[in-house]
Formats: C-alpha cells, structure tokens, sequence
C-alpha cells in the first residue's frame, strides 16, 4: 500500500516538474532580487520589513496558485488522458490514487516553497547584511504557509473529484479567500441570532481557518509565535486535509468513470 | 463486508472524526490567538493606505472593520480589560473607508465616551469621530444630538454641548427636541430635568436595547438623586418638630408628612438610617446613582444595567 502510494506522489512530483511547475521559481527569484535591490533605494529603514513581507506573500501566493492550479487536474487530466483506467487497471485502489495525488502535489509545493525559502533569506542578506536571531521566526512562517498548502491541495482535490476543472479553481480559489477571512467570519457568526447564529456559525467552522495560518505581519516585525499556536495549527491543517482527502476519497470511490 | 463498501465506512468514520476534531482545535487557536487579528490589522493604521488596497470593495471591508470593532469592544468590557486602546482606530478605519456608515458614528461615540468601566473613557476622541460623521452626513441630525450630549454628559461642556443642539435644530427634519435642549443647556445645563430630558430622548430615539437599557438606568438614577434629598428633607423636619430621627418611614406616614412607604424606581423601599440618611435597598440594580449610597459600599467593576423587559 505504502509502496503504491509513493509510486503515485513520485509520479506526481516528477509530472509536476516535467510540466514546468518550478519555472516559477524564476519569476519569484527576479521579484526578490528586484525588491532587494530597488526597496533600499527608494524607502527608508524598512528594508528588512518589505523583503519578509514581500517574500513571504510571494511564497505563499505563488504555492497556492500551483495548488489550485495543479490541483485541480489531478484527477480529470488523468481521466480526459485515460491514464487514471491504466492506473486503476493495476492493483491500486481508488482512494490510494487520492492519497498519492496529494503527497505528490505537497511534495511539490514543499521543494518549491524550500527554493523560494532560500531567496526570502539570500535577499534577507542582502538588504539586512547580516541575520538575527528574530529572523528564525521566518521559518514559522513558511512553516505555516506549507500548512496552508495541505489544506488547499486537499479541497482542490476534492474539487477535482467530482467538478470540472474550471469550477473546481472557482470553489477552491474561493474557499481560499473566505478561509483568509475565517475570523471575522466567526466574528459575524458570533453577531448573529436565533437559527442564523448556527448556521452562520456551521458554515464559519467549516471553511479552512487560513488566517491563523497567516504569521507574515507578526514575523515581519520580528514577534515571536507561541509554540502552542505552531502546535494547534499543525494539527489544525492535518486534520482539515484529512477531512478534505476523506471528502475527495468517499466521492472518487463511488464515481462512475465510465 | 466488500472492500469499497468498507473504504466508504472507514473514510467517512475518519472525516466526522476530522470535522469534530478540527473544530475543537479551531476553537484552541482562537483562545491562544486572543486580539491577534486586530493587532495584525493595525499594522496598516492609514485609513487611506487601506481605502486603496480595499480597490474599490472599502463597503465591505467598513463592514469588516465594523466588526472588529464591536468585537474588540465588547470582548474588553465583558472582560472588564478597561483598555480599549485598538478602539479609536478601528472606529477611524471604519469610518473612513465607509463615511456614511451611521451605525459606527453612533455606537461607536457610545462605546469611547463614557467612562470606564462603561465605555472607553475617550470623550475627545468620541468627538473627533462624531464630527467626521457630521463633516461626511451633514443632514443627519441625530450625530449632532450625539455630539451634544457627549459634551453635556462626559465633558460637561454645557456651552459646546448647546452649540451641538443648535447646530442640529438646524437641519432640515431635526426632532424638536434639539431646540429645547439647546436653549436648556443655555441656562439649566446642570438641572436634573435637563439630564432627564437627555436621557429621555436618548431612550426614545434608539432603537437599540443596550442603549435604551442604559438610558433606562440613568434615568432611574435621576429618580433616585431627586428622591433621596427629599426624603432626607422630611427626614430632617421631623427631627426638628419632635427631637429624634423618625425610626422608620412609618413614623414620617404616620406624621401625614409622605403618603405611604416610599420605593424606588424599580420598587423596592428606600431605607431609613438611624441618623436620617436615606439609601437604596439594592444600589446594584440602580447604578449611576449619586444620592443613597449605602455606607462602604463597594460598585461591582461593570455596572449592571437590567435589561428591558
């Protein structure tokens, strides 16, 4: 099982970078570089906070367009292809399909997010000329922002398990901006009454909690993050990509690919 | 049991376990990130900086901030913090990015201007905010009966407060009662008939009931302030026509000099002390009060407003 699973992530990974998903690596290295060099020119004392902030969003936007993007065609591209019935056609069961999709596309997203980890840092150099201590909480952040991936390449999976392409990126794209909004979406829940209250309540439990994935601010200006909160988050993200992976297996076994 | 049917019992066992289980944590994260998101948020404090990220969607993003605020507000009064210092600029983001969101003006004011423990204790920058309100909705005369009674209620600047009512009596459509408390504040500003008038107005014009509760409250506190003087009056004419302090209200009834056993506003008698002071059965259900205070007695750290019924 552990095998059939790792031939499908290894096959994923290796797809994703024959299809030129890392190129974006190029574009994200010219934005850093680019910054690095033009904020200390035309800003004041605010280098090291543009290039954190700069660098962090940049990773984080870049992986979730490719989770979504990539995401999406896990499952119908290897239908419109026919390569899922070769697949299938072996000993590996549906929802091992899934679950190798999923560790294929984070792995991805984690190589890529590792390479764009060392340009947040080599700019970091370059404007800060030497790092501090406070500079650790970066890798928190990226930390958190790989989480965040979890969670949309599972609900981009999910999409993709019953949806087309193109509605699929609508949905995910969507749960990814109301997930940024999560808190204040509790804080109307918490507003509302009567039956409203619960539903709104309902509904704001359960899209994805992605805005306490988000630590960019706080590490910019060099605060720390509680060990509790990188704990509850980790956990947080597993268990709402494992929901997400559930949802995506339990519709992918009863689909009819004929 | 066929290996499908068992994927589809293990894989839905596993993501109720993972909702219910996600929730929970949700929750955890929300007590560990307590306040984080305002704190982050105002890491961007120009108004205008957000106007333009907002790019054109500011409506919602008012709505929003709106939120933030009530939330922030409300969390540190019900935990009694007394620090509200996120709250003049939650209110500045909001306003500015939706300037005709009256709401924000009006509860906004009413959340900084009283004093803690009722509200922020930020009459200047209550203020500040309702003359922007005023500055962006000049027709709208209940921000000018706002900024009235903030400066007759929490900085009592009696003139100022009557500039506020004659300004507002001026638009078109403006409830009479601006006018009447512009010329009260002119001559009676400190009487208790013009704190009740306010009070009453306030009471009337909201259709809010946490605001109409308070104004409820205040207003039986001026009760209170005029009926304890004037009990402690007869009080004191008793001991001069027998020579003793009357033992109860009985005796002051049985003189012919009140009706029956007085009671306060929320029906419970007053009390008569040994040396002809006057005080509430129960100051916690009336607070604001002045007058009838119980000898070492100690406020609870939020006063209780008793909702209407």
């Amino acid at each position: 099982m552990k095998a059939r699973i790792g031939h499908i992530a290894s096959n994923t990974f290796r797809e994703a970078v024959r299809d030129r998903v890392l190129y974006n690596l190029i574009a994200f290295a010219l934005l850093m570089s680019g910054a690095a060099i033009l904020v200390g020119q035309i800003s004041i004392d605010i280098e090291r906070l543009v290039v954190v902030n700069l660098g962090l969003t940049a990773v984080s936007l870049f992986g979730v367009v490719i989770a979504i993007f990539i995401g999406i065609g896990l499952v119908s591209k290897e239908i419109e292809k026919k390569t899922l019935y070769t697949v299938l056609s072996r000993p590996v069961r549906r929802w091992e399909f899934i679950v190798g999709k999923f560790f294929g596309l984070a792995g991805t997203l984690a190589v890529n997010t590792f390479f764009m980890a060392i340009g947040v840092f080599a700019a970091l150099l370059y404007v800060s000329h030497q790092f501090q201590a406070s500079d650790g909480w970066i890798l928190v952040a990226l930390y958190f922002i790989v989480l965040q991936f979890l969670i949309v390449t599972s609900l981009a999976l999910l999409f993709s398990s019953f949806s087309s392409p193109l509605l699929s990126a609508v949905f995910a794209f969507s749960l990814f901006i109301i997930g940024s909004f999560a808190e204040d979406l509790r804080g109307f829940a918490a507003m509302a009454h009567g039956l409203g209250r619960w539903l709104a309540t309902g509904a704001a439990y359960l899209v994805p909690n992605l805005s306490a994935l988000n630590v960019i601010n706080s590490v910019a200006h060099a605060q720390p993050v509680s060990s509790q909160l990188i704990l509850a988050n980790s956990v947080y993200a597993l268990l709402y990509a494992g929901m997400a992976l559930c949802g995506a297996v339990l519709i992918f076994e009863r689909r009819d690919l004929k | 049991m066929k290996p499908s049917s068992r994927i589809t019992v293990i894989a839905s066992g596993m993501l109720v376990v993972c909702l219910a289980a996600s929730v929970v944590t949700l929750r955890k994260i929300d007590t560990i990130r307590k306040g984080a998101t305002l704190e982050e948020v105002l890491y961007i404090t120009s108004p205008k900086v957000l106007k333009r990220l907002s790019l054109g969607y500011n409506g919602l993003l008012a709505d929003i901030y709106w939120t933030r605020a009530v939330q922030y507000f409300g969390r540190n009064f019900h935990d009694e913090t007394g620090k509200y210092t996120l709250l003049a600029p939650l209110l500045e983001i909001t306003t500015a990015l939706d300037p005709q969101l009256i709401v924000a003006y009006e509860y906004g004011a009413n959340f900084l201007a009283p004093a803690v423990p009722g509200g922020a204790g930020m009459p200047e920058q209550a203020i500040e905010l309702t003359e922007y309100g005023i500055r962006n909705n000049p027709d709208n005369w209940r921000l000018y009966y706002d900024l009235g009674f903030i400066y007759y209620q929490d900085l009592k600047d009696y003139k100022k407060a009557a500039e506020a009512f004659e300004r507002g009596s001026e638009v078109p459509g403006a409830h009479p009662w601006l006018k009447l408390l512009a010329a009260l504040m002119a001559e009676h500003a400190g009487d208790i008939q013009t704190s009740r008038l306010l009070w009453t107005a306030t009471y009337e014009n909201s259709a809010d009931k946490n605001i109409r509760a308070n104004a409820a409250a205040h207003l039986r506190a001026l009760q209170v302030d005029q009926d304890v003087p004037a009990l402690e009056e007869l009080a004191s004419k008793y001991h001069e026509r027998t020579g003793h302090w009357p033992g109860s209200f009985r005796e002051l009834a049985e003189a012919g000099m009140i009706p029956g056993m007085p009671v306060d506003p929320l029906g419970k008698p007053y009390k008569l002390m040994a040396d002809g002071r006057v005080v509430v059965g129960d100051p916690d259900d009336l607070p604001f009060i002045q007058k009838g205070i119980p000898e070492g007695y100690k406020p609870p750290p939020k006063p209780k407003v008793l909702p209407i019924e």
